[in-house]
Protein backbone atom coordinates (compact mmCIF):
# COMPACT_ATOMS: atom_id res chain seq x y z
CA UNK A 1 0.00 0.00 0.00
CA UNK A 2 1.43 3.37 -0.90
CA UNK A 3 1.76 5.23 2.37
CA UNK A 4 2.53 8.84 2.89
CA UNK A 5 5.14 8.04 5.49
CA UNK A 6 6.76 11.37 6.09
CA UNK A 7 7.20 13.68 8.97
CA UNK A 8 8.80 16.97 9.66
CA UNK A 9 12.30 16.61 8.35
CA UNK A 10 15.46 18.38 9.48
CA UNK A 11 14.93 21.40 7.24
CA UNK A 12 11.56 21.90 8.94
CA UNK A 13 9.54 21.16 5.85
CA UNK A 14 6.07 20.13 6.94
CA UNK A 15 4.90 16.80 5.61
CA UNK A 16 1.41 15.60 6.13
CA UNK A 17 1.57 12.50 8.31
CA UNK A 18 4.37 10.45 9.92
CA UNK A 19 2.50 7.41 11.14
CA UNK A 20 2.07 4.59 8.62
CA UNK A 21 -1.43 4.62 7.21
CA UNK A 22 -1.49 0.86 6.69
CA UNK A 23 -0.96 0.23 10.40
CA UNK A 24 -3.57 2.82 11.39
CA UNK A 25 -5.99 1.11 9.03
CA UNK A 26 -5.36 -2.29 10.64
CA UNK A 27 -6.15 -0.90 14.07
CA UNK A 28 -9.28 0.86 12.81
CA UNK A 29 -10.55 -2.25 11.08
CA UNK A 30 -10.15 -4.30 14.24
CA UNK A 31 -13.00 -2.25 15.68
CA UNK A 32 -16.28 -4.16 15.44
CA UNK A 33 -19.04 -2.81 13.20
CA UNK A 34 -16.68 -0.76 11.08
CA UNK A 35 -17.28 -1.62 7.43
CA UNK A 36 -15.13 0.73 5.42
CA UNK A 37 -12.97 3.75 5.90
CA UNK A 38 -12.58 6.49 3.36
CA UNK A 39 -9.04 7.66 2.62
CA UNK A 40 -9.57 11.12 4.11
CA UNK A 41 -10.86 9.61 7.35
CA UNK A 42 -7.75 7.44 7.48
CA UNK A 43 -5.41 10.40 6.99
CA UNK A 44 -7.25 12.47 9.61
CA UNK A 45 -7.19 9.64 12.14
CA UNK A 46 -3.46 9.23 11.64
CA UNK A 47 -2.93 12.96 12.04
CA UNK A 48 -5.17 13.08 15.11
CA UNK A 49 -3.15 10.26 16.65
CA UNK A 50 0.03 12.27 16.18
CA UNK A 51 -1.57 15.29 17.82
CA UNK A 52 -2.69 13.01 20.62
CA UNK A 53 0.81 11.66 21.21
CA UNK A 54 2.17 15.21 21.36
CA UNK A 55 -0.56 16.33 23.73
CA UNK A 56 -0.25 13.33 26.07
CA UNK A 57 3.53 13.73 26.24
CA UNK A 58 3.57 17.47 26.88
CA UNK A 59 0.66 17.39 29.31
CA UNK A 60 2.22 14.60 31.35
CA UNK A 61 5.58 16.33 31.34
CA UNK A 62 4.18 19.65 32.50
CA UNK A 63 2.05 18.13 35.26
CA UNK A 64 4.74 15.68 36.20
CA UNK A 65 6.76 15.28 39.33
CA UNK A 66 9.09 17.99 40.47
CA UNK A 67 11.90 20.20 39.37
CA UNK A 68 14.29 17.47 38.27
CA UNK A 69 12.06 17.07 35.27
CA UNK A 70 14.61 16.25 32.67
CA UNK A 71 12.72 13.06 31.98
CA UNK A 72 9.26 11.82 31.20
CA UNK A 73 8.47 8.72 33.22
CA UNK A 74 5.74 6.10 33.28
CA UNK A 75 4.31 7.48 36.52
CA UNK A 76 3.86 10.90 34.87
CA UNK A 77 1.65 9.19 32.33
CA UNK A 78 -0.34 7.12 34.79
CA UNK A 79 -0.91 10.20 36.92
CA UNK A 80 -2.29 11.97 33.89
CA UNK A 81 -4.64 9.08 33.15
CA UNK A 82 -5.93 9.14 36.68
CA UNK A 83 -6.20 12.86 37.25
CA UNK A 84 -7.25 14.33 33.93
CA UNK A 85 -10.79 13.82 32.71
CA UNK A 86 -9.72 14.09 29.11
CA UNK A 87 -7.30 11.20 29.48
CA UNK A 88 -9.46 9.10 31.71
CA UNK A 89 -10.11 6.55 28.96
CA UNK A 90 -6.47 5.53 29.41
CA UNK A 91 -6.81 4.69 33.10
CA UNK A 92 -7.12 0.94 32.52
CA UNK A 93 -4.08 0.63 30.31
CA UNK A 94 -1.90 2.98 32.35
CA UNK A 95 -2.49 1.70 35.86
CA UNK A 96 -0.60 3.16 38.75
CA UNK A 97 2.15 0.99 39.99
CA UNK A 98 2.47 0.09 43.62
CA UNK A 99 4.97 -1.97 45.54
CA UNK A 100 4.04 -5.63 45.89
CA UNK A 101 4.28 -5.36 49.67
CA UNK A 102 1.79 -2.50 49.64
CA UNK A 103 -0.58 -4.46 47.45
CA UNK A 104 -0.47 -7.50 49.71
CA UNK A 105 -1.14 -5.26 52.68
CA UNK A 106 -4.16 -3.80 50.89
CA UNK A 107 -5.47 -7.29 50.14
CA UNK A 108 -5.07 -8.28 53.75
CA UNK A 109 -6.91 -5.21 55.00
CA UNK A 110 -9.71 -5.79 52.55
CA UNK A 111 -10.10 -9.38 53.68
CA UNK A 112 -10.23 -8.28 57.30
CA UNK A 113 -12.93 -5.76 56.49
CA UNK A 114 -15.03 -8.38 54.78
CA UNK A 115 -14.68 -10.75 57.69
CA UNK A 116 -15.85 -8.08 60.05
CA UNK A 117 -18.91 -7.42 57.97
CA UNK A 118 -19.78 -11.09 57.93
CA UNK A 119 -19.50 -11.28 61.70
CA UNK A 120 -21.79 -8.29 62.11
CA UNK A 121 -24.39 -9.84 59.81
CA UNK A 122 -24.43 -13.03 61.83
CA UNK A 123 -24.96 -11.21 65.10
CA UNK A 124 -27.81 -9.18 63.56
CA UNK A 125 -29.56 -12.39 62.57
CA UNK A 126 -29.29 -13.60 66.15
CA UNK A 127 -30.90 -10.41 67.38
CA UNK A 128 -33.77 -10.70 64.91
CA UNK A 129 -34.45 -14.25 65.92
CA UNK A 130 -34.73 -13.43 69.55
CA UNK B 1 -9.21 -11.38 10.16
CA UNK B 2 -6.75 -12.51 12.79
CA UNK B 3 -4.42 -9.72 13.78
CA UNK B 4 -1.09 -10.48 15.32
CA UNK B 5 -0.51 -8.41 18.47
CA UNK B 6 2.30 -6.38 16.91
CA UNK B 7 0.02 -5.24 14.11
CA UNK B 8 -2.00 -3.24 16.57
CA UNK B 9 1.08 -1.33 17.68
CA UNK B 10 2.54 1.72 16.05
CA UNK B 11 6.22 1.81 15.07
CA UNK B 12 8.48 2.77 17.98
CA UNK B 13 10.77 4.96 15.93
CA UNK B 14 7.99 7.21 14.70
CA UNK B 15 6.33 7.46 18.11
CA UNK B 16 9.66 8.35 19.71
CA UNK B 17 10.32 11.04 17.14
CA UNK B 18 6.91 12.63 17.66
CA UNK B 19 7.43 12.67 21.44
CA UNK B 20 10.92 14.12 21.17
CA UNK B 21 9.78 16.89 18.86
CA UNK B 22 6.97 17.79 21.26
CA UNK B 23 9.08 17.95 24.41
CA UNK B 24 11.80 20.50 25.21
CA UNK B 25 15.34 19.68 24.13
CA UNK B 26 17.31 17.40 26.38
CA UNK B 27 14.33 15.72 28.03
CA UNK B 28 14.66 11.95 28.23
CA UNK B 29 11.86 9.52 27.80
CA UNK B 30 12.06 6.23 29.65
CA UNK B 31 11.47 3.11 27.60
CA UNK B 32 8.46 2.36 29.75
CA UNK B 33 7.01 5.78 29.13
CA UNK B 34 7.50 5.46 25.40
CA UNK B 35 5.88 2.04 25.32
CA UNK B 36 2.99 3.36 27.41
CA UNK B 37 2.43 6.27 25.02
CA UNK B 38 2.48 3.88 22.09
CA UNK B 39 -0.21 1.73 23.69
CA UNK B 40 -2.20 4.83 24.54
CA UNK B 41 -2.02 5.89 20.89
CA UNK B 42 -3.44 2.55 19.74
CA UNK B 43 -6.25 2.85 22.26
CA UNK B 44 -6.87 6.37 21.01
CA UNK B 45 -7.27 5.09 17.45
CA UNK B 46 -9.79 2.49 18.60
CA UNK B 47 -11.72 4.98 20.67
CA UNK B 48 -11.75 7.54 17.84
CA UNK B 49 -12.82 4.93 15.31
CA UNK B 50 -15.65 3.68 17.45
CA UNK B 51 -16.82 7.22 18.07
CA UNK B 52 -16.55 8.20 14.40
CA UNK B 53 -18.43 5.08 13.45
CA UNK B 54 -21.34 6.14 15.62
CA UNK B 55 -21.60 9.34 13.63
CA UNK B 56 -21.46 7.42 10.36
CA UNK B 57 -24.22 5.10 11.52
CA UNK B 58 -26.31 8.09 12.60
CA UNK B 59 -25.94 9.38 9.06
CA UNK B 60 -26.92 5.93 7.75
CA UNK B 61 -23.56 5.52 6.07
CA UNK B 62 -21.32 2.49 6.05
CA UNK B 63 -18.14 4.33 5.23
CA UNK B 64 -16.35 6.49 7.76
CA UNK B 65 -15.55 9.88 6.34
CA UNK B 66 -13.58 12.97 7.36
CA UNK B 67 -16.48 14.73 9.07
CA UNK B 68 -17.15 11.64 11.20
CA UNK B 69 -13.59 11.81 12.48
CA UNK B 70 -13.89 15.54 13.21
CA UNK B 71 -17.16 15.01 15.06
CA UNK B 72 -15.53 12.22 17.04
CA UNK B 73 -12.75 14.57 18.19
CA UNK B 74 -15.29 17.01 19.57
CA UNK B 75 -17.19 14.20 21.26
CA UNK B 76 -14.00 12.91 22.88
CA UNK B 77 -13.21 16.40 24.15
CA UNK B 78 -10.24 16.93 21.88
CA UNK B 79 -11.66 20.10 20.34
CA UNK B 80 -8.14 21.50 20.25
CA UNK B 81 -7.39 19.04 17.44
CA UNK B 82 -10.22 20.19 15.20
CA UNK B 83 -8.54 23.26 13.67
CA UNK B 84 -5.19 21.61 12.87
CA UNK B 85 -7.09 18.63 11.48
CA UNK B 86 -9.16 20.82 9.21
CA UNK B 87 -5.97 22.43 7.95
CA UNK B 88 -4.42 19.03 7.35
CA UNK B 89 -7.52 17.97 5.46
CA UNK B 90 -7.31 20.96 3.18
CA UNK B 91 -3.63 20.39 2.56
CA UNK B 92 -4.35 16.74 1.77
CA UNK B 93 -7.11 17.67 -0.67
CA UNK B 94 -4.87 20.15 -2.43
CA UNK B 95 -2.15 17.55 -2.66
CA UNK B 96 -4.53 15.00 -4.13
CA UNK B 97 -5.78 17.52 -6.63
CA UNK B 98 -2.20 18.36 -7.58
CA UNK B 99 -1.33 14.69 -8.00
CA UNK B 100 -4.36 14.11 -10.18
CA UNK B 101 -3.52 17.04 -12.39
CA UNK B 102 0.11 15.95 -12.56
CA UNK B 103 -0.78 12.45 -13.66
CA UNK B 104 -3.20 13.77 -16.25
CA UNK B 105 -0.46 16.06 -17.54
CA UNK B 106 1.95 13.14 -17.57
CA UNK B 107 -0.49 11.15 -19.65
CA UNK B 108 -0.80 13.96 -22.14
CA UNK B 109 2.97 14.28 -22.30
CA UNK B 110 3.32 10.55 -22.77
CA UNK B 111 0.94 10.55 -25.72
CA UNK B 112 2.88 13.41 -27.27
CA UNK B 113 6.16 11.62 -26.61
CA UNK B 114 5.05 8.40 -28.26
CA UNK B 115 4.36 10.35 -31.44
CA UNK B 116 7.72 12.08 -31.45
CA UNK B 117 9.51 8.88 -30.39
CA UNK B 118 8.48 7.24 -33.62
CA UNK B 119 10.01 10.14 -35.55
CA UNK B 120 13.21 9.93 -33.47
CA UNK B 121 13.46 6.21 -34.08
CA UNK B 122 13.68 6.58 -37.83
CA UNK B 123 16.26 9.36 -37.36
CA UNK B 124 18.34 7.10 -35.10
CA UNK B 125 18.40 4.34 -37.66
CA UNK B 126 19.88 6.76 -40.17
CA UNK B 127 22.57 7.74 -37.67
CA UNK B 128 23.50 4.12 -37.04
CA UNK B 129 24.03 3.54 -40.72
CA UNK B 130 26.30 6.58 -40.87
CA UNK B 131 28.36 5.29 -37.93
CA UNK B 132 28.87 1.94 -39.55
CA UNK B 133 30.10 3.60 -42.69
CA UNK B 134 32.55 5.72 -40.69
CA UNK B 135 33.99 2.66 -38.96
CA UNK B 136 34.54 0.92 -42.22
CA UNK B 137 36.43 3.90 -43.57
CA UNK B 138 38.71 4.04 -40.53
CA UNK B 139 39.39 0.36 -40.84
CA UNK B 140 40.37 0.83 -44.45
CA UNK B 141 42.73 3.65 -43.55
CA UNK B 142 44.53 1.44 -41.05
CA UNK B 143 45.04 -1.24 -43.57
CA UNK B 144 46.61 1.21 -45.93
CA UNK B 145 48.99 2.40 -43.25
CA UNK B 146 50.11 -1.10 -42.52
CA UNK B 147 50.85 -1.74 -46.15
Amino acid sequence: MADVVMGKDKCGEQRLVSLPLSRIRVIMKSSPEVSSINQEALVLTAKATELFVQYLATYSYRHGSGKEKKALTYSDLSNTAEESETFQFLADILPKKILASKYLKMLKEKREEEEEENNNDESEDDEVES
Amino acid sequence: MAERPEDLNLPNAVITRIIKEALPDGVNISKEARSAISRAASVFVLYATSCANNFAMKGKRKTLNASDVLSAMEEMEFQRFVTPLKEALEAYRREQKGKKEASEQKKKDKDKKTDSEEQDKSRDEDNDEDEERLEEEEHNEEEEVDN
